[in-house]
């Protein structure tokens, strides 16, 4: 049950590859039609591609960051092994559609000028917490490299990659005080990630290798 | 018959839409000069009628690019019909507005009830070209058809100690499934102070572009109020109340240090959660910066005189 032929799993791990770049595969897309001529709307961008973009960026972010999280509580409740390197490509590509999320945030909404983005962090919790999550997120992503495990220490490595947890909690805040008035899906996905902080409360099961 | 009033502060017709949208034939019933020469069978068909034989359009450089009525039609908050900019589209259509009627009451020497083919007939119909901004920082350039409030609320003649007008929205969860959730009180109320809601500005839209208001954009009728943030201009009005105590809002209701009983265009003035002081319009790629009263300052700047508009935000 816990193990996989090496084909499988090489197979499995381009699937989560693709199925993680499909999105921002798609997103281009839609950006190369626009600039083929086409409007918004009808490339599937709503009358406002930039917010839209800006939107689905960070949802994808949301998704990876919540499934790389569910790789261990899923491990131990199944006794699956070959999750487990499943993990480290979804963090990174939760940490790369949060670096596409603030950029095309920076760059569109921003008019790249440092000072209105400062003010806009400085003033307002909601991007304050956005980019504490892409902060907290760096040194996960900088550090994810076997050479860094070596370099930093087992213990040590493992109490800095403990920041995903502060930085899970940060991004559903910041999605939370991203809409106007109660709207159920934020809330969802915060209530996704207390489960999810709450099956590593399970006790561990013993991993079939 | 339509009255089209000029006024420097409002944004020029070539800003408010590119010409191919505007003349589009199938919108234009040729000969009609009011929604009154209409049947009510036609207002419930599928082609939306033209209010009003279009005058020849003037095109000047703006300096602005048009928003089309296809993003008009298509990008709107209305809860009633689902969260997302896009939901209003896809599920107004079963929203029911024939026949529809407007009570008028509270404070009034003359209160009544009013059918909107009645109403589209009292006033002289005018078109008004209005910047339209939203509280989430985006807005648009609307060319709406309709008459100002302060003619209906004559016609009921105020008594001395009505204060404010007090607006509702059709509560009827049947045809408005997102009154079937809490995201808001239901139904959606508004609110204005008497000199606000006689100020020449202050307008009910029957229709935009030339036509019926889709029902997505708060058909049949809906205020507007060009230099207050889009929550203001409710739609879809079933009632009109003159009282002597401010009513209650519903976004106020919902979140008081978000969203204030003013509701006043205020680049000053952040949102707690996001900046006003900048906007996009749609069909532009980057934001530009946001005016006072969103431009209609001269107008209305001294309706607020002596007022501190930070905290009667």
């Amino acid at each position: 049950m816990g193990t996989m032929t090496r084909g499988r799993s090489l197979a499995l791990r381009w699937g989560v590859q693709v199925a993680m770049a499909l999105p921002l595969a798609i997103l281009v897309g839609r950006w190369l039609m626009m600039a083929g001529g086409v409007s918004p709307l009808d490339a599937g961008l709503t009358a406002e591609p930039v917010a839209e973009t800006i939107n689905r960026l960070g949802l994808w972010a949301l998704r990876a960051l919540w499934l790389a999280l569910a790789i261990t509580p899923l491990r131990r409740l199944t006794g699956w092994a070959w999750l487990a390197p499943w993990r480290r490509p979804l963090g990174l590509w939760a940490f790369a559609y949060g670096c596409i999320h603030l950029l095309v945030y920076f760059v569109l909404d921003q008019g790249a000028a440092f000072d209105l983005l400062w003010a806009d962090v400085v003033k307002h919790r909601f991007i304050l917490l956005g980019m504490a999550t892409w902060l907290m997120l760096l040194p996960l992503a900088l550090t994810s490299t076997r050479a860094s495990i070596r370099r930093l220490g087992g213990r040590r490595w493992q109490a800095l990659h403990r920041l995903v947890y502060p930085a899970g909690g940060a991004a559903a805040i910041h999605f939370i005080l991203r809409v106007k008035g109660f709207q159920i899906e934020p809330w969802i996905y915060a209530g996704l990630l207390l489960t999810l902080l709450g099956m590593r409360m399970v006790p561990r099961r013993r991993i079939k290798v | 018959m339509l009255i089209r009033n000029p006024n420097p502060h409002h944004p020029t017709e070539a800003e408010a839409t590119a010409e191919g949208h505007y003349w589009n034939r199938r919108a234009i019933v040729a000969g009609m000069v009011g929604v009154g020469l209409l049947p009510s069978s036609v207002l419930s068909a599928g082609e939306e009628p033209a209010l009003a034989r279009l005058v020849a359009k003037r095109t000047r450089d703006a300096g602005e690019p048009a928003t089309s009525y296809e993003n008009v039609k298509h990008y709107n908050n209305f809860y009633e019909f689902g969260f997302g900019k896009e939901d209003p589209s896809r599920n107004a259509g079963r929203l029911r507005t024939h026949p529809w009627t407007v009570k008028v009451d509270g404070l009034v020497a003359k209160p009544g009830v009013v059918d909107i083919d009645r109403l589209t007939r009292l006033f002289p119909l005018e078109e008004r070209v209005y910047r339209h901004r939203c509280v989430e920082a985006w807005s648009m350039v609307i060319p709406w058809t309709g008459f100002p409030l302060a003619a209906l609320l004559k016609m009921v003649e105020p008594l001395s100690n009505a204060r404010y007008v007090a607006f509702e929205t059709l509560h009827d969860p049947s045809q408005m499934p997102g009154q079937r959730t809490r995201s808001l009180q239901w139904p959606y109320v508004e609110g204005l102070r008497m000199d606000e809601a006689m100020h020449p500005l202050t307008f009910m839209a029957l229709g935009l572009y030339g036509r019926v208001l889709p029902n997505q954009n708060g058909a049949p009728l809906r205020l507007v109020v060009p230099w207050k943030y889009g929550f203001k201009s409710i739609k879809s009005i079933v009632r009109i109340r003159l009282v002597d105590r401010q009513p209650p809002t519903s976004w106020n209701l919902t979140a008081p240090d978000e969203y204030g009983f003013f509701a006043n265009v205020n680049p000053a003035v952040d949102h707690p959660r996001w900046t006003q002081s900048r906007e996009r319009r749609i069909g532009d790629w980057l934001p530009r910066r946001t005016l006072p009263f969103n431009g209609y300052a001269d107008d209305v700047a001294g309706l607020y005189r002596g007022m501190n508009l930070v905290r009667n935000f």
